[in-house]
């Protein structure tokens, strides 16, 4: 989690050399100015379809195609949102954001759990044909969804979960991104000697995960848990296939359903939109700073 | 190491020693030793047991069982009952009666996936160079960025399409106050592809400025100090000292984003609302993994969608290949 460190900071020190000419220093500071207009005019184009969903959510159908756009909220928020909440997807958004929320946790859990176990094998732990199934993992990284689609879809069908929940969860119950996160941070957050000793008191694998591992692994296991919640959460290709139709859907299903369908009243299919962001808005808020720091530690690569 | 509890061990090499000491004690010590050298050997196998049959039973399988159906003729009602036929899935897909369908969606894939990445990558580069100064807000603005990232393909797609909707659409809206006429985005070629782009660039800029910002915060401050006492600008820095350290970053990133640009999927099923599922009403946007779900989840041939799939792969391992390539020859330069 690098983010939270200081910045390479030249300008501070070009303005603080004596060598630096005055006119140079003024230039930095234009230049940080500029800096400052640039990043707020891209913070706002992040923001304002964020805020123009709730805008838009809070009218009728009407309003929300008049022209000018309508730039502040209006009174029918609830009605639209009570509207999806009862009707969306066929059993209301409520039970959708329910099954979302089943589907996301249990993927979760056992996600960081197998990521964990194996990241720590192949950080720690010697075995035969470790660096060939390492590679393994690795080479699974790229293979598309896509190419999987079509026989899981004939694999649950003959299973008997076509339509069920459970046929979201089983395929990604461990990742082979989690897997490799894990790895990484176990490598070099979980020191030899502190294994080691564990060992040398007598303590048995299972101890030594339990007591060692795991809670050397929480700060890691945070940010993959988050991830791979909003990952799951915003899930959609497998979802809208095996769940067509559905109805008891996932909340990108009952939202799939409100695009898709003849009527095109936006009020209520931003109202939806609405609904099923603010769960992942909200974790955002709590945890937004982990999740930077998540991804910055995911992208880089060892 | 590992075994030092028991003192008859031999060397401190206790976790690959397999051969027994001369004066094992017999009973539970030894008992307890066996159990021990099983507890090592046979841990880390079932550590990553999950990872694999997981990946067997939802990875390979279906990777294999997708190329045998390819050469098959399969009905969606009937999954079941698969007829041999031959290479007709891919005939039909390159020369045959879809052809027209396949060609367009390969070429919609690769301009969409231009439209989408260059532009988010270049726009994110500058960003993190941007945040990498000493600011004010400095937290506020990363987060503010990243926000898109928290939304789904489907919240985002649905309010997009509201906005470059023809009637009272904001986009339309825009442009009038400019005097320009309003558009028909779904309808045309580039105005929709211009469109869906735009959905993807929202949701993916902030994520890879922050991939940047963190690459660039490991570059080590000495070069930006050298740079500037050999009087470069800031725009110099960044060209000559940040831009050369990233590279390895930029690459992985280019590499994740045309992973991600060659499985489009979401955004044009999305906003084509009642045609979304065969790429819009003149098929203008429809790109491969739209293809792949109209053959198979609407015409009902999981035959030709499999060959489909097949094909994307084998895009994706080219793509996997030139970068190797790259890699390499970006290594040598050095």
């Amino acid at each position: 989690m690098t983010t939270t460190a200081s910045v390479p900071e030249s300008r501070h020190h070009a303005a603080t050399r004596p060598s630096a000419r005055a006119g140079r220093a003024g230039g930095q500071h234009r230049a940080g100015r500029i800096a400052h207009i640039v990043l707020a005019l891209a913070a706002l184009a992040s923001l304002f379809p964020l805020y123009w969903t709730l805008v838009a959510a809070s009218t009728d159908s009407h309003a929300v195609v008049s022209s000018p756009p309508p730039m502040l909220p209006g009174g029918n928020l609830f009605d639209n949102l009570g509207y999806v909440w009862h009707n969306a997807g066929g059993r209301g958004m409520g039970v959708a954001l329910l099954n979302s929320t089943f589907v996301a946790g249990a993927v979760t859990v056992s996600t960081v759990t197998f990521s964990v176990l194996a990241g720590y094998a192949f950080a720690k732990l010697r075995f035969r044909g470790k660096k060939v199934l390492l590679g393994l993992v690795l080479s699974t990284l790229a293979v598309p969804a896509q190419l999987s689609v079509v026989p899981l879809f004939i694999l649950t069908k003959n299973l008997g979960l076509g339509n069920h929940l459970g046929a979201l969860i089983l395929p990604v119950l461990v990742t082979a991104f989690g897997v490799f996160f894990m790895r990484q941070f176990l490598s070099q957050a979980l020191p030899s000697e502190l294994l080691e000793a564990a060992r040398v008191d007598g303590a048995n694998s299972l101890r030594v995960i339990w007591h060692v591992v795991f809670p050397v692994a929480r700060p890691a296991m945070a940010v993959l848990g988050m991830l791979t919640f909003v990952q799951s959460w915003n899930d959609f290709l497998w979802p809208i296939i095996v769940m067509n139709g559905s109805t008891n859907p996932t909340v990108q299903v009952a939202l799939a359903g409100l695009g898709t369908g003849w009527s095109t009243d936006w009020s209520v299919i931003t109202a939806g939109a609405l609904m099923g962001t603010l769960p992942l808005l909200l974790v955002f808020a709590l945890f937004g700073r982990h999740i930077v720091g998540g991804i910055t530690q995911g992208a880089i690569k060892g | 190491m590992a075994s030092t509890t028991a003192p008859s061990r031999n060397g401190p090499a206790g976790r690959q020693d397999t051969q027994p000491p001369p004066a094992r004690p017999a009973g539970p010590v030894a008992w307890r030793s066996r159990l021990h050298r099983w507890d090592t050997k046979g841990t880390p196998y079932a550590l990553v047991a999950p990872f694999f049959l997981v990946f067997a039973a939802f990875g390979l399988f279906p990777l294999l069982y997708t190329g045998w159906l390819s050469f098959h003729r399969v009905s969606l009602y009937n999954v079941d009952r698969a007829e041999w036929v031959g290479l007709r899935n891919y005939t039909d897909l390159f020369t045959g009666q879809v052809s027209h369908y396949f060609w367009n969606a390969l070429l919609n894939t690769f301009t969409l996936g231009v439209l989408s990445t260059v532009p988010q990558l270049l726009m994110a580069l500058g960003l993190a160079h941007l945040l990498n100064y000493r600011l004010r807000a400095r937290g506020f603005l990363r987060t503010a960025l990243l926000a898109p990232y928290a939304t789904s393909v489907a919240a985002a797609t649905l309010v997009f399409a509201l906005i470059f909707s023809p009637e009272g659409g904001m986009a339309n809206w825009l442009l009038g106050l400019f005097g320009a006429g309003p558009v028909h985005w779904e309808a045309g070629r580039w105005s929709s592809q211009f469109a869906i782009s735009v959905i993807v660039t929202w949701r993916w800029t902030g994520y890879n400025a922050l991939i940047y910002l963190a690459a660039m915060q490991a570059v080590p401050r000495e070069l930006y100090e050298a740079a500037a006492l050999d009087g470069a600008s800031r725009w110099q820095q960044f060209l000559h000292v940040t831009i050369p350290a990233l590279r390895p970053t930029i690459l992985f990133t280019v590499i994740v984003s045309t992973i991600g640009a060659t499985q489009l999927f979401g955004e044009p099923y999305l906003f084509g609302g009642q045609s979304g599922h065969q790429g819009g009403t003149d098929h203008q946007y429809e790109t491969l993994g739209i293809l792949m779900y109209d053959q198979g989840f609407h015409s009902s041939m999981l035959g030709r969608a499999s060959a489909v799939a097949w094909i994307m792969f084998g895009l994706l391992l080219l793509i996997g290949l030139v970068n190797a390539l790259i890699t390499r020859r970006l290594r040598g330069s050095q």
